[in-house]
């Protein structure tokens, strides 16, 4: 009797245990972090009727949830693009948020469901763009880019982007992304020092190191880059890489085809540049130097070259001297052998901004876009904050500083020899995290060009042969 | 009586209780079932996965790296800075050779403490800020210093070296923690009789044989402790790297908790990044329990 009372208890013990611990464990998957499949449904979206004026069908007076990142740009174009937005549709209230950490702000919301309708996925916080396009978080801008533009009579909004546009925003032929701002990459140096010194930028490579030698011994380094950031020495050496062997050299590279890295045009990119590593015309210390600490250093005229993109100006600002004049310049030729001219630039549109597929006012999201992208918004836009918008003609007959207008004749100049490579959008850990480390021991003088090229390899064969990353292709 | 008892206590234990279950015994549970899936953490969806996020770990060269790293700092971190806290705690407190025979510290203790402890009120990040510019190679304040003294030579690119990287952050964190274990064992060696310093003073003990004889023995529970503490914290260790190197150059001074993070918020793989939070919980687990285990030893009384 004693032996089955026993046994009773110690089986209700049992019992009341294991269900302490499963009951919550149980509960857990479903109910917590992880988020419910059954919330945000595609259902009960907002939509209105569409017409002539509302091409869209945007519900007229639907509340409209913008997240900007409060970044390089600031907020004040946003807030403008949203005054017109409020001018079409006066009965829609319009919710503006700015944040510096897009991801800590926006993935409990895009778990739950309950994303807002227009996200400006910018800055270190960036979501990865990849990661959402491959767990389908985003809306197709496709009714977007067929819809007629507000202020340019007869075209659709697709037809008033500059080229590229739309491609550097599609994951395997859909477009999710628009990337606003257009971004040119080269190597800036100050047009007045080089006046000063009577110095001219050189358009092969065996010139530049021969103008590298004379800005040495006139007493100032050749070069710096972004030391901690060292992956902003891997563009001049793709583009030269590009410049040299065609534009076939990026696909391998975005398309993760084996040994892209060590393909003949990046060995002959690797081979070159590494002259300025060992002939040491990189500033002492850059490799220390965060990206403002090096920028600065090029401002204050210790370094006369750095490779960066055309935001260089507006983040420098603060920083550049009077007159100090910065303007950028395609990387030098390789030789007459190239496969594309000199002039030839990495242009790209960058600053991404997108619609998330569960917006309860997705059309209203996708009509903010199509505020933007008039001509009047991206006027507004360019003249704000200083930086080439996506729609061609934007810039035309609006006062630009000095680098922004070297920019626009870069890119003029380039015409449809313009290039780009988009493996850092696809997989962001390649470039942030892999390239950016083998960058950093190469621009050290610490390995040799085939083992600069080899340490890049090895990443894009990591990320190859990882099933977790979603991979993407691209044939143009 | 006695039955009367267990309500009362209930009553003020379960609250608490309730609120440590939800918030910190809940989650953590959830990331043992999170590092089970291949959840990416921007949709509800994923799948359970078993034990690859696991397998996956042993074959991640950069998760052994970091791994590496935070053994590194295991080691170095507790052994520096509990050295130097005692040295220092004892120069503060029974270092002085005063004219009388009372047991003082050196001249200026008090400054000294003030000086010491005041890092303990900045926030790792300003930390973090602030030593990321002492170690600017160009126009940072060590270089410079070098510089001024004529020891070019000895002028490093600091945190730009991985030669140099990772002893840089340690120094920081040493720096960082130290003043709080000065002002702990100054605080214990307050409670060690006046008379045994004096005893051994008057028998002509130097400092060191003071500190090695009397004060290391006698603080010995405090000792580990701190040991336990700096264990943890090197296990950490992720938000000054962060803001100082964020993990390189060249991964030289990456550690788990950066990889942890770099895994969730840059790639959005939150299954695999759980799964190194995981791997993590155990190590620090084993650690706490292995060095409590490990300086465990007789208790001195002494009143």
């Amino acid at each position: 009797m004693a032996q089955s009372d026993l046994n009773r208890r110690t089986v209700l013990r049992r019992a009341a245990a294991a269900g302490v611990l499963a009951g919550p464990a149980a509960g857990l998957l479903s109910s917590c972090a992880l988020g419910d499949d059954t919330s945000g449904d595609t259902s009960g979206k907002f939509e209105g009727t569409k017409s002539d004026k509302n091409p869209l069908g945007v519900k007229e007076d639907a509340p409209l949830d913008v997240v900007i990142f409060n970044g390089g740009f600031g907020e004040d174009y946003a807030k403008a693009h949203e005054a017109m937005y409020k001018e079409t549709y006066p009965k829609a209230e319009v919710k503006h948020s700015a944040v510096v950490e897009i991801n800590k702000e926006l993935q409990p919301r895009f778990v739950d469901g309950t994303p807002p309708d227009f996200v400006n996925n910018s800055g270190a916080g960036q979501i990865d763009l990849g990661g959402l396009v491959a767990q389908g978080a985003l809306a197709d801008l496709t009714p977007l880019l067929d819809a007629p533009s507000l202020d340019v009579a007869g075209k659709k909004v697709r037809d008033t982007l500059l080229p590229g546009t739309v491609d550097s925003g599609s994951f395997d032929g859909k477009t999710y992304v628009l990337n606003y701002a257009y971004t040119v990459y080269g190597i800036w140096y100050s047009d007045k020092l080089f006046k000063a010194k009577g110095w001219e930028y050189a358009k092969t490579w065996d010139e530049h190191i021969a103008l590298c030698k004379k800005i040495k011994a006139a007493g100032i380094a050749p070069w710096t880059y972004q030391g901690k950031h060292p992956r902003y020495m891997s563009w001049p050496v793709i583009s030269t890489a590009i410049k040299f062997g065609g534009p076939q050299v990026a696909m391998a590279i975005d398309n993760l085809e084996p040994n892209a890295w060590t393909s003949d045009a990046m060995k002959a990119a690797a081979e070159a540049w590494y002259q300025i590593v060992k002939d040491k015309y990189i500033l002492e210390g850059s490799p220390g130097l965060d990206h403002k600490q090096s920028q600065t250093e090029w401002c204050k005229g210790n370094a006369a070259f750095i490779s960066c993109g055309s935001w260089l100006e507006s983040e420098q600002k603060a920083v550049t001297p009077e007159g100090f004049n910065m303007a950028v310049a395609p990387t030098p030729s390789l030789g007459s052998g190239d496969k594309l001219p000199f002039a030839a630039i990495r242009g790209t549109a960058g600053e991404p901004f997108v619609v998330p597929a569960k917006a309860k006012n997705e059309r209203g999201g996708m009509e903010l876009m199509r505020h933007m992208l008039s001509m009047k918004g991206a006027k507004d836009f360019t003249g704000k904050v200083s930086s080439l918008s996506v729609v061609a003609g934007a810039a035309d007959g609006v006062t630009l500083p000095f680098g922004l207008t070297s920019a626009v004749k870069a890119l003029a100049d380039s015409g449809s020899n313009g290039f780009n490579w988009v493996y850092n959008v696809y997989y962001r850990k390649l470039e942030r995290e892999l390239v950016d480390a083998a960058c950093g021991e190469f621009f050290s003088g610490r390995t040799t060009p085939a083992e600069f090229l080899a340490a890049c390899q090895k990443g894009a064969d990591l990320i190859a042969a990882d099933t977790s990353f979603k991979k993407y292709k691209r044939s143009a | 009586m006695r039955h009367g008892k267990y309500p009362l206590l209930a009553a003020f234990l379960l609250p608490p209780l309730a609120l440590y279950g939800y918030f910190v015994v809940s989650p953590y549970a959830q990331s043992f079932l999170i590092a089970m899936t291949n959840w990416q953490g921007l949709s509800p969806a994923y799948e359970f996965v078993g034990f690859d996020n696991f397998k996956r770990i042993m074959g991640d060269e950069y998760v052994w790296n970091a791994l590496l790293n935070n053994l590194w700092l295991l080691v170095l971190l507790p052994l520096l800075t509990i050295a130097l806290g005692l040295f220092l705690a004892t120069m503060l407190n029974v270092g002085g050779r005063g004219g009388r025979s009372t047991v003082t510290g050196v001249r200026g203790s008090a400054l000294y403490k003030v000086i010491y402890f005041a890092p303990q009120m900045l926030s790792v990040s300003i930390v973090g800020v602030l030593w990321a510019e002492v170690y600017n190679p160009r126009s940072g304040l060590l270089n410079s210093a070098l510089r001024a003294v004529g020891l070019d030579g000895l002028a490093k690119v600091w945190l730009g070296d991985p030669a140099y990287a990772f002893w840089a952050v340690l120094a920081v964190m040493v720096w960082a923690n130290v003043g709080f274990y000065v002002v702990l064992f100054g605080a214990a060696m307050q409670s060690v009789p006046r008379d045994i310093y004096e005893a051994a003073a008057l028998d002509g003990a130097s400092r060191l044989t003071t500190l090695v004889r009397i004060t290391v023995p006698l603080l010995w529970d405090t000792i580990q402790v701190a040991w336990v503490y700096l264990a943890i914290l090197a296990l950490d260790g992720f938000a000054l790297i962060h803001v100082m190197t964020r993990g390189g150059p060249n991964f030289s001074t990456d550690v788990v908790g950066l990889r942890l993070y770099t895994e969730a918020f840059g790639d959005y793989k939150w299954g695999y990044a759980s799964a190194i939070g995981v791997v993590m919980f155990f190590v620090t687990l084993s650690v706490t329990v292995l060095s409590l285990r490990l300086t465990r030893r007789e208790r001195i009384e002494h009143s």
